[in-house]
């Protein structure tokens, strides 16, 4: 079946399976940056931005994205231009392994795209929803936190 | 030149880095650099195993036993073979049977050879019993489900007890077995048996006035990487085979399977691409054996990766243990003697079952001074999941019991637990009694302790998070909420940097063009920040930007050997390499610049990418490089060396924790944690500070919330990230963490280990906080709100 929908702001008609996942079908296209970590939402390492919504792609089926914005990792920075996030998350040392980062900045990113000065409680709410064995959180909420105090 | 490998003096001089620069006059090592992958990551550029595909790839998948003890009597694949779209199907009749260990080690292998890539046995529930291979997932999945096994189911055993009774079956009885001589007993269900004393126990304990006895029980966990197992193997254009896999030690991958798979080592090639955590499960062949297989069978390119499920399942986790300590304490408070008597299980197969326990010995004993010393340890076959290698290696057992049984002798001494400790904690000079009996499955190198840091760790932390407060009644109390009540707890903590003797790693470096340098070695940097710190340590050397430094790690092809990630030994023993390496290339281009400048080498500095006169006359780094590449005497700048040390550089650290238990319903609340740490020279103050706040995670889940739950007959209750419960960022408490700067000498630039520590001490800190909030003594862990309860219950009846 045929689904038409945009990802990283590039109108995109893709042919998919009507079983597939979003998962599987952003990694097909190329976007590494979402990762896998278990098949059944509860680590949040396959998060991506639906409409400015954090959802997990690995529970989501491809063909619930017709006619959405979705964002991932590969979507908000680069190299030359990263996201002030991204580079908060190096400058803080919040990244390790750096398997669970994309999901991470991308939560945070919702959160701030909503309120953009959080506090601290509201900081460890958004990144709950990923699972993190490196950093006990710590430095990534600090990186948040330096962009929220840092201006807009 | 013969190496005097025996004689640790003479390795000392040899190991031993010079005083050299304070840490002000350092320009990069101490220094907060920010990762030099981190941006990459952060930007989500693939770097990890899974990001590259071959054009053309299979897809492998494992049918695993819904029996945890039971033979195979018949398997018909027929179906499985016959579906469109399947390339192979393995059952253990196609393949040669050579037993070997999954645990990545150093040779000789220390852990038991028995297992097989695929056995007409299987010994828990999750074990292979086939493996596909098809050209989509799905397909495989299918195959798998049509694969018809007939099983004779045999008797199980699940509690580490059981192991030992005289009518337990026998898991493994299989004839081809074999492991080192009176330690592997497997008749008895045994992987490894252990004695080591030191002093006479006789006269420790007579010259006691009080022995204490306390008996511990620590779960089997689980690591949790987020990045799961993942592997891929094809077989290049000169027929070699190539293994890509998320492996922390690619070395010992390639050594290990030539056997099994029947290839010369030189005909495997493993690389290692960027790790998505591993925390020691990587330390183990959990893919590579049966996808090279499933390739070598096919011709093609396949990969492998284990679900959630499977990774609770199939793959490794913390060895269990059942941990007795008997002590003896003199009048003034210092320890007579101590026995610590050791029941572990490592599951079904013997994975790290001698090493990981004798490490359970070799640090929680080595804690206190104390002449008289015994180790005594079984740790059994079950049919439970295999233990292996985890974060803290048998570390976090040994200083749970340990640190709690202090807690408990200082009560009934009526001292306070930090002077109790104070007392007997190890000091400069001395000599760890059991150290040449606990070598890692060999003889040791007992040698003095040169540094230690632990005191101010103490004192520090018990000011940060109020340790007085333990003697003020109204604080315990809650206002307004008379059923929760406060209390503090500590534990000292010690650990290893690198294997003492064993481990080994190799480091190359060469000049480009433009004054860069590529820093090649074997170390994996598993997400502990490995890569940055061993080109902070290049780049101190060579006096250039940390940023000119390339690093590439790891590929046994292109890279030196290194035993891999594990044992806190990446700084201490491949930056040593990488340290040596560098400081030959900085001779190198002294040798060079020197002709320019007209000056002799040795009056000459590197700093700011470039070398110096002691007139502030320079050349560039890179003006050097093209002298030597290109105008005169023209040579590679390069150079390769390898490190290894037979010295005792431990780590230390001091843990507080500051919790509230609910009296009512036993839910206890972890407020705050306080962490100091002596490591040396700290290379990288961000990498250390993130190791801590990771291990103490982890620590906390270890004593609060972590464990693997089983039925009667071997079925894991809780396989999966909702029941099994790891912490999240709402729900972390308030974390304080600082460094004492310290120097040991057998470290590179001073430094000494610090990711393993970490992992070591909330547990039993939280546990005597709250014996200390309730006056309830836990002495198995994790600490859920039943078990509290039930505890309280108890003491109150």
């Amino acid at each position: 079946m045929e689904i038409c929908l945009s990802i990283n702001r590039e109108e995109r008609l893709l042919e998919i399976q009507p079983g597939e996942t979003l998962f599987e079908v952003l990694r097909h296209l190329g976007y590494l940056g979402v990762k896998h970590g278990c098949e059944d939402g509860s680590c949040g390492v396959c998060a991506v931005l639906l409409d400015g919504q954090v959802i997990h792609s690995c529970i989501s089926l491809a063909v619930q994205a017709e006619g959405h914005a979705i964002t991932t990792i590969e979507g908000i920075g680069t190299y030359d231009h990263p996201h002030p996030l991204q580079t908060a998350f190096v400058a803080a040392g919040a990244v390790q392994c750096g398997y669970c980062t994309p999901a991470m900045i991308l939560a945070a990113k919702a959160l701030l795209d909503k309120n953009p000065h959080p506090g601290e409680a509201e900081v460890r709410e958004a990144l709950s929803s990923v699972l993190c064995r490196c950093t006990g959180y710590l430095k990534p909420v600090e990186a948040v936190l330096r962009v929220a105090q840092g201006g807009d | 030149m013969s190496r005097p490998y025996n004689d640790p003096d003479q390795m000392l001089k040899m190991s031993e880095h010079p005083e050299g620069l304070s840490p002000d006059e350092m320009r990069v090592v101490g220094k907060r650099v920010p990762r030099l992958d981190a941006m990459k990551l952060a930007l989500g550029k693939p770097a990890y195993t899974d990001d590259f595909m071959p054009p053309s790839v299979l897809h492998g998948k494992i049918l695993h036993s819904p029996h945890a003890h039971a033979l195979i009597k018949r398997i018909d694949t027929s179906k499985a073979r016959a579906l469109p779209g399947v390339h192979a199907v393995l059952t253990w009749q196609d393949i040669k049977p050579v037993r070997f260990t999954t645990a990545g080690q150093s040779h000789p292998l220390p852990s038991p050879l028995d297992t097989l890539i695929l056995d007409s046995k299987v010994r828990f529930v999750g074990d292979r019993v086939a493996a596909v291979a098809a050209d989509t997932p799905e397909i495989a999945e299918q195959a798998l489900a049509l694969i018809k096994v007939e099983y004779e189911v045999l008797p199980v055993i699940v509690e580490i007890e059981d192991a030992l009774k005289l009518d337990a079956p026998v898991i493994h009885d299989e004839q081809d077995c074999s492991g080192f001589e009176g330690v592997f007993l497997p008749q008895k269900n045994i992987a490894a048996h252990f004695v080591a004393e030191a002093g006479s126990m006789a006269s420790g304990y007579a010259e006691a006035d009080c022995i204490f006895e306390g008996e511990y029980r620590v779960p089997q966990v689980q690591h949790v990487a987020l990045e799961p197992h993942v592997c891929i193997t094809w077989l290049d254009e000169d027929n070699r085979l190539v293994i890509r896999s998320s492996t922390q030690v690619p070395f010992h991958v390639r050594r290990i399977l030539a056997p099994v798979l029947g290839l010369p080592d030189k005909r495997i090639r493993v690389i290692k691409p960027r790790i998505g955590g591993g925390f020691g499960g990587k330390q183990e062949i959990l893919l590579e054996d049966i996808c090279a297989t499933l390739t070598l069978v096919t011709g093609k390119a396949v990969r492998m990766e284990y679900t959630r499920a499977e990774e609770f399942s199939a793959a490794r986790s913390r060895h269990p243990q059942i941990l007795r300590f008997k002590t003896g304490v003199r009048r003034d408070g210092t320890i007579s003697a101590m026995t610590l008597s050791l029941l572990a299980t490592t599951g079904a197969y013997g994975s790290h079952a001698l090493t990981v326990q004798g490490n359970t010995g070799s640090k929680a004993l080595a804690l206190y001074r104390c002449p008289n010393l015994r180790f005594e340890m079984d740790v059994v076959y079950t049919n439970r999941p295999p233990a292996g290698a985890m974060r803290g290696y048998g570390v976090p057992q040994g200083l749970f019991a340990l640190e709690v049984h202090m807690d408990e002798i200082a009560t009934e001494l009526g001292l306070d637990p930090i002077e109790f400790r104070r007392r007997n904690w190890v000091q400069i000079g001395d000599v760890f009694a059991l150290a040449e009996a606990l070598g890692e499955g060999r003889k040791g190198f007992p040698n003095p302790l040169r540094s230690t840091g632990l005191a101010e760790c103490v004192e520090r932390g018990a000011q940060m998070i109020g340790w007085e407060r333990r003697r003020d009644p109204e604080w315990r109390n809650v206002p307004s909420k008379p059923y929760l009540r406060r209390g503090l707890g500590m534990a000292v903590l010690i650990h290893g940097s690198g294997i003492p003797g064993i481990d080994m790693g190799g480091a190359y470096l060469k000049m480009n063009d433009d004054g860069s340098f590529n820093l090649m070695f074997g170390a994996t940097d598993l997400g502990t920040g490995a890569d940055t710190v061993l080109a902070q340590i290049a780049s101190e050397v060579l006096g250039c930007a940390v940023e000119d430094i390339i690093v590439y790690a790891a590929d046994t092809d292109l890279t030196p050997f290194d035993k891999g990630a594990y044992a806190s030994s990446t700084t201490f023993v491949s930056g040593g390499a990488v340290k040596k390496a560098a400081e030959k290339v900085a001779a190198m281009i002294k040798n060079v610049a020197g002709r320019m400048l007209e000056t002799p080498p040795d009056k000459l500095q590197l700093e700011d990418g470039c070398v110096f006169t002691p007139d502030r006359e320079g050349v560039t780094l890179r003006e050097v490089a093209l002298e030597s590449l290109h105008l005169v005497d023209q040579h590679q700048i390069q150079a390769a060396e390898s490190h290894m040390s037979l010295m005792y550089a431990p780590p230390f650290a001091a843990q507080f924790a500051e919790v509230e238990v609910d009296t009512q319903t036993g839910e206890v609340r972890v407020k705050r944690l306080v962490f100091g740490i002596d490591c040396g020279q700290p290379i990288n103050p961000d990498g250390v500070e993130g190791q801590i706040d990771g291990g103490m995670s982890m620590s906390l889940g270890y004593g609060l919330s972590e464990e693997m739950l089983f039925t009667a007959d071997g079925h894991l209750l809780n396989g999966n990230l909702r029941d099994y419960h790891v912490f999240r960022a709402d729900e972390m408490p308030r974390i304080e963490r600082f460094i004492v700067q310290g120097r040991d000498p057998s470290g590179p630039f001073g430094a000494k280990a610090a990711a393993e520590i970490p992992t070591d001490g909330v547990a039993p800190a939280l546990v005597n906080a709250i014996y200390d909030a309730i006056g309830v003594r836990l002495r198995l862990i994790p600490a859920t709100p039943e078990r509290v309860w039930r505890a309280i219950q108890k003491e109150s009846r």
